[in-house]
């Protein structure tokens, strides 16, 4: 195919997102750099015969001229990303000299917004990953070695957490844990206390919101590891017991190295998928206890004054964190396509 | 694998289908769990006297004289309107699939067709970009909708899903168009066709299965976003999950919860529906990334 008729073939593509993921890719990043103009106020004083008044008005006409003249606001610099509702570098600085302990300067530093996200994303993503592929792949063995009828059902009904709307599913079971849900209410009753609520304390909540990501994510890696065991040669497990070796040492030095490509990629997946978690949070009103980065852009951009410079910064870092989980992926896939290197 | 099933020890096959039995339970029990308390009265969705009310409905027989009642639907439907949101959602959906097909499939079709080196990094910004959690776009897109007054209608949203959309649907694509034979359409050009008659009449008859699994996953994102709906669309055309976390707001302190649990339910269904015609499709697209690496 010659460059002119990719050109035509790729135009409309390449438009879609060079207008709608490039392009703002640029304006968040220069919002992040501005802050909106001042208004300009007038001083103005009013003397009558009881005194003299100074009245301060907002000039709307200078204001509105200021806003034409530099529609992008007002150059901060790096200021936003320093400040205490991202980075935070005075306040983290203050904590760092004032910390009785390494465990209490941990502890101070979760009372600033940007690092309690983070502290949730980076537990979320980290913890619900590797759960997430070993539970996947018992699943997946599981399945395999049932009955052939059964396995399309199961199959089926396997697919049903993954494909679900991630507020709708986390919604379902947060009405099932809440202390007058099923699940709720036999919590109570196992552990003889009928006061105990998984929303009250931050440990809780934070345990049933893994349980929520690794319940919504092992399908796929259920799928994808039971695609793979489709495809083990028959030989060489055959040879693995010819040679005595048991059911455990079959699936670990026959079964496990050969979909160690596929754990790879579940696990590369999986930690780009976690890293955005955001959808539970809402469903499971957990804001209280934990926050993650989508979430705290989300509250920037949804509350009544719309804060598109620190949501612009969010995102940002965000992109910045995305970017640094993203490389192992960028270097197998430059692999793929240069197996000569 | 049959041969060694006869093997297995009977201890063996009892935890296997035991542990089975358990993944199952877990993966269905909560919809089914919530498709009957929807019928119910919050007194027995929430049974605080006794959880067997939830199943058998005491408290709402007692209102309703029967143990299974449609208010909830009722309610969520007619009185807060969430027809309107399912009908977004519809269109939403439609338009968005409509679009990211046609220019992905045009676009994949070159990429796979293209042996320059360019659309090999074409391919890796698309892979960037699909990393993108899509809601640290918003914040780029909410001035110029204001400044150009887009904000808040259904077009606009439709193509942002669709931009969104395209670096996943293009992979998808592109790696289905490599499977096919680069023959088939060199012959037809050597036969004089043009590139484009070539795509026309011999890749577009054979390029079904994999358009249909490409739309799938475009109508999963479209249906299942929330941070692009929710922030990009005003109140009145709001769709389906953006109306659900509102109803959150309203109903809790209103004693309404039955209405977002009807709403819930509603829009689990045509999921449901999806995945009982298209699983195949469905397992294919999901391992299709990851069995050729």
């Amino acid at each position: 195919m010659n460059h002119k008729t990719f050109f035509w073939f790729f135009m409309p593509t390449a438009l879609a997102m060079l207008l709608f993921i490039a392009l703002p890719l640029t304006s968040i990043v220069s919002q992040s750099l501005h802050t909106p103009h001042d208004k300009v106020l007038i001083v103005a004083e009013t003397c009558d015969p009881f005194g003299c008044k100074t009245e301060t008005s907002i000039d709307h006409k200078a204001t509105q001229q200021l806003k034409d003249e530099k529609p992008l606001g007002k150059w901060v610099g790096l200021k936003i990303y320093f400040d205490r509702g991202h980075l935070a570098v005075k306040e983290v600085g203050e904590l760092w000299d004032n910390k009785a302990s390494l465990s209490d300067f941990f502890s101070k530093l979760k009372n600033l917004p940007f690092y309690r996200a983070m502290g949730f994303t980076l537990t979320f993503t980290f913890v619900v990953t590797p759960l997430v592929i070993v539970f996947g792949f018992v699943v997946a063995l599981a399945i395999n070695s049932v009955n052939q009828r059964l396995k399309g059902v199961l199959v089926f009904f396997s697919l049903l957490p993954m494909i679900v709307t991630p507020l709708v599913g986390s919604l379902i079971l947060f009405w099932m844990i809440d202390s007058r849900g099923i699940i709720g209410t036999a919590l109570q009753i196992i552990f003889e206390n009928p006061e105990l609520s998984l929303k009250a304390s931050t440990g809780l909540t934070w345990i049933t919101l893994i349980v929520y990501g690794v319940w919504h994510a092992a399908p796929f890696a259920f799928i994808v590891f039971y695609a793979g065991l489709q495809t083990v040669p028959k030989e060489t497990l055959e040879s693995a017991m010819i040679d005595g070796a048991s059911r455990f040492q079959q699936v670990m030095h026959v079964i496990v190295p050969h979909l160690s490509p596929l754990v790879a990629f579940v696990a590369l997946m999986q930690l780009m998928d976690n890293f955005r978690v955001f959808e539970p949070i809402i469903g499971f009103s957990a804001e209280a206890h934990a926050t993650s980065l989508s979430w705290i852009i989300y509250n920037d951009l949804g509350g009544e004054t719309r804060l598109l410079s620190s949501a612009a910064t969010t995102s940002v870092l965000t992109i910045i964190g995305v970017s640094i989980l993203l490389m192992p992926v960028l270097v197998r896939t430059w692999r793929e396509f240069n197996p000569s290197e | 694998m049959s041969t060694d099933q006869i093997k297995k020890p009977f201890k063996l096959q009892l935890l296997i289908y035991s542990f089975v039995f358990l993944w199952f339970v877990l993966a269905v029990f909560p919809f089914f769990w919530t498709m009957w308390g929807s019928f119910k009265v919050e007194l027995d969705f929430f049974s605080l006297a006794d959880w067997k009310n939830a199943l058998s409905g005491a408290r709402t027989t007692v209102v309703y004289g029967t143990p299974f009642t449609g208010a909830g639907y009722e309610g969520a439907w007619i009185q807060e309107e969430f027809w309107r949101a399912f009908r977004n959602t519809g269109i939403v959906c439609f338009f968005t699939v409509l679009i990211s097909l046609t220019i992905a499939t045009l676009g994949g079709y070159a990429l796979s067709r293209s042996g320059f080196r360019y659309s090999f990094w074409l391919l890796i910004i698309a892979l960037v970009f699909r990393a993108l959690p899509p809601i640290t776009l918003v914040s780029g897109y909410l001035l110029p909708f204001y400044e150009w007054n887009v904000w808040g209608i259904l077009p606009t949203t439709i193509i942002v899903l669709v931009a969104i959309n395209q670096p996943f649907t293009l992979w998808m694509l592109h790696s289905f168009f490599q499977k096919i034979p680069k023959e088939l359409d060199e012959s037809a050009k050597v036969d004089g066709c043009t590139q484009f008659q070539a795509f026309r009449n011999v890749i577009i008859p054979i390029m079904w299965p994999g358009v249909i699994t490409a739309g799938l996953f475009s109508f999963l994102l479209a249906y299942n976003d929330f941070a692009v709906t929710a922030l990009l669309l005003s109140q009145d055309n709001q769709t389906m999950v953006p109306k659900i976390a509102s109803f959150m707001g309203t109903t809790q302190t209103e004693g309404n919860v039955m209405f977002a649990v009807a709403a819930v339910v509603s829009a689990i269904i045509p999921l449901f529906i999806l995945v009982m015609f298209f699983q195949r499709q469905l397992v294919s697209g999901l391992t299709a990334g990851a069995v050729k690496g």
